[in-house]
């Protein structure tokens, strides 16, 4: 992983490749690369779309290696969706090919001509582009199928659906899993748009032929990897709940403490809660013969997705993520779990933002374009994006977008991307970091439910402002670091309880590489990347006043604990004094 | 006192969803998680009518407890 793959999709007589070292860039990975070659590159002014944004696309610092859980990968750019910096993270096999290729990079730059939409393959010999005309506003699923008939499904793709070749800004990117499906994405922010707006269709990565990366101390490597699958098999979280009942666990547990957006944001309960709760996915996809233990990409240990299948035991889609089953479910007065399953497979299938696709569809109901609880409704609207109709492709820019052509007051966004599912009213160190994060409305960039809900790495009482500041720049900090190893966030669970866990990441980061890092070398780490962030935002154009919460959060109180967000303006501005 | 107890993921298994209770007065979480046999670390997070308790809550009549064992996602 010492080179960087630049493509520039506009060059004169067609694409251009070229690859470089590292240079400055040396030492990163995952997210701290995307996000310092955005920084460094991209004038913070540039129009998302336009040619001077770049699409980057990095595996993390142990993706391709031995490491469990190592296979996340970052796609970063200016987003169409917020206008700031942007990391979108997925999951899947591409993470571990792309590193074994030996990229830390793939950056897309320049745009392709109006019209002209390419495929990029790339094997250890070199890359290949070439048009892919047949390819045109082929789904993810009916892509990937072509891909199959052509390079076999031992290769790991990158895809845009129609939604990313519209360039609509809650575009996805899709991300191919074990099954060789379209089910991992990174979802949020649009980076779909900025990839449709370069002109590649798919990036397929063929590692044929090549190993995984060697550590440069083996023995000390493998030591660490032992101790630390040991860890995360042993703690309740990353070892038990999670591989039986996948994140959509929560669903019962945020609904209990009154923090379920339900409805568009209008209530903390939702009363149709157990009909799409984990434990009853769970149980269906066990009866029905799907499965619910099933990891997102080789080498993950702790398998918190699943395979959804239909009445008639086929495959629909890749067990729904909590915030999936949220968005569409409760946050739609939906109780149907095959209503969002199918939703799911369609937003992954036209390449879409799940979350800001569950926003969109509760605004367009508070709109009254379909009523709360129109199972048929959210499904059609879902395929008026993929058709590309008017009103689609206002639902398929998402939630901030959909408000404001529809005139509805209530959008719950943060810098123009929508909320997860957790209100911040009710539990309010989220709404730190979604106010905060340099990534606009984003649980994962400081997932402060952990500690406000799921006494993982203490306790910090939800329902109250004190305390949220620190423990949201905390995780904020400790999470810019995870995201730029290729670990997933869920490792979180485990380190945030157990010392020797996390000792046992940095070990393998040291044996990896040859290092000596230490705890306040990755938290260093965590706060040069948000700092690069911080600064391309203020460059961009935003001030202290994008780090807020949408007024009505502070003055409608929500049931049913009756509460509103109180942290003040003034303890959201030193969220980044550090 | 009647009590509302609900019960979450792996707890549920050879207990119950949901179930009407009836307990002495002066209860405390404690005394429930023992009634239910419970063990201790198995019961994480404790929520009596929507806000967080602990083992040593007293229950009221008419409170709903909430217990879920060590869970996590997102």
């Amino acid at each position: 992983m010492d080179k960087i793959l630049r493509i520039d999709m506009g060059a004169p007589g067609g694409p251009k490749v070229k690859v470089d070292g590292l240079g400055s860039y040396a030492g990163l990975g995952g997210r701290a690369l995307t996000s310092m070659i955005v920084a460094t590159e991209v004038d913070p002014m540039a129009n998302p779309l336009g040619a001077e944004n770049k699409l980057v696309i990095a595996p993390g610092l142990l993706s391709g290696t031995a490491a469990a859980m190592s296979g996340r990968i970052s796609i970063g750019c200016k987003s169409p969706l917020t206008g700031g910096i942007k990391e979108a993270n997925a999951g899947g096999q591409p993470a571990q090919v792309l590193a074994r290729l030996g990229y830390a990079a793939i950056v897309l730059e320049g745009n392709a001509p109006e019209g002209k939409l390419y495929k990029v393959y790339i094997n250890k010999e070199g890359v290949k582009i070439e048009p892919a005309d047949d390819y045109k506003m082929l789904p993810n699923y009916d892509l990937i199928d072509k891909i199959k008939a052509s390079y076999g499904d031992k290769v790991a793709c990158i895809s845009i659906g129609p939604a990313g070749e519209m360039k609509l800004s809650a575009a996805s990117i899709a991300c191919t899993d074990m099954e060789f499906r379209p089910t991992r994405h990174a979802g949020r922010g649009g980076v779909g748009a900025v990839m449709g707006a370069k002109g590649v269709k798919v990036i397929i990565l063929d590692d044929s032929g090549l190993q995984n990366r060697e550590p440069k101390d083996p023995e000390k490597f493998r030591e660490a990897n032992k101790k630390w699958v040991d860890g995360l098999r042993s703690h309740s979280v990353t070892g038990t709940a999670l591989p039986t009942y996948g994140t959509n666990v929560l669903s019962n547990i945020i609904n209990e403490s009154g923090g379920f957006p339900t409805r568009n944001f209008k209530e903390g309960k939702f009363e149709g809660v157990s009909a799409i709760s984990g434990e009853t996915f769970a149980d269906i996809e066990t009866k029905r013969g799907g499965n619910p233990t099933h990891g997102c990409h080789r080498g993950c240990v702790i398998r918190c997705s699943g395979i959804y299948v239909d009445k008639n035991g086929n495959y629909l889609t890749k067990q729904p993520e909590y915030e999936t089953v949220w968005a569409h479910g409760a946050n739609c007065g939906i109780d149907d779990p095959d209503t969002i399953a199918m939703l799911d497979y369609l937003d992954d299938n036209y390449g879409l933002d799940t979350i800001d696709m569950g926003a969109a569809i509760g605004v367009a109901m508070e709109a009254g374009i379909i009523p709360f609880g129109d199972k048929e409704g959210a499904i059609n609207l879902i395929k008026e994006v993929g058709k590309g109709s008017y009103l689609g492709r206002i639902i398929g820019s998402g939630a901030a977008v959909t408000a404001k052509v529809f005139g509805v007051e209530r959008a719950p966004v943060v810098k123009g991307q929508a909320m997860p599912a957790y209100d911040p009213r009710a539990i309010q160190g989220i709404g730190v970091t979604y106010a905060t994060s340099t990534m606009g409305a984003d649980h994962t960039a400081g997932y402060c439910i952990a500690t406000n809900i799921l006494k993982v790495g203490g306790f910090v009482d939800p329902l109250k402002p004190e305390g949220q500041v620190e423990l949201s720049r905390n995780l904020q900090i400790a999470t810019a670091a995870v995201d730029s190893t290729g670990m997933c966030l869920f490792i979180a669970f485990a380190i945030l309880d157990q010392p020797e866990t996390f000792q046992a990441l940095i070990d393998m980061i040291n044996a990896f590489y040859g290092l000596n890092l230490d705890a306040d070398g990755v938290a260093d780490l965590g706060k040069k990347v948000l700092k690069a962030e911080r600064d391309f935002n203020k460059k961009a154009g935003f001030t202290a006043a994008h780090d807020r919460l949408p007024k009505y959060f502070y003055t409608e109180k929500l049931p049913p604990h009756n509460v509103v967000f109180q942290v003040t303006d003034e303890e959201l501005d030193s969220v980044f004094n550090f | 006192m009647k009590l509302r107890v609900k019960l979450f993921a792996t707890l549920r298994n050879g207990r119950f969803d949901i179930k009407e209770m009836e307990l002495p007065d002066e209860c405390k979480v404690l005394d429930l998680i023992k009634l239910l046999k419970i063990d201790q670390k198995d019961a994480a997070i404790i929520f009596i009518n929507g806000i967080h308790g602990d083992f040593d809550s007293l229950l009221k009549e008419n409170d709903e407890v909430s217990i879920f064992p060590p869970v996590g996602g997102g």
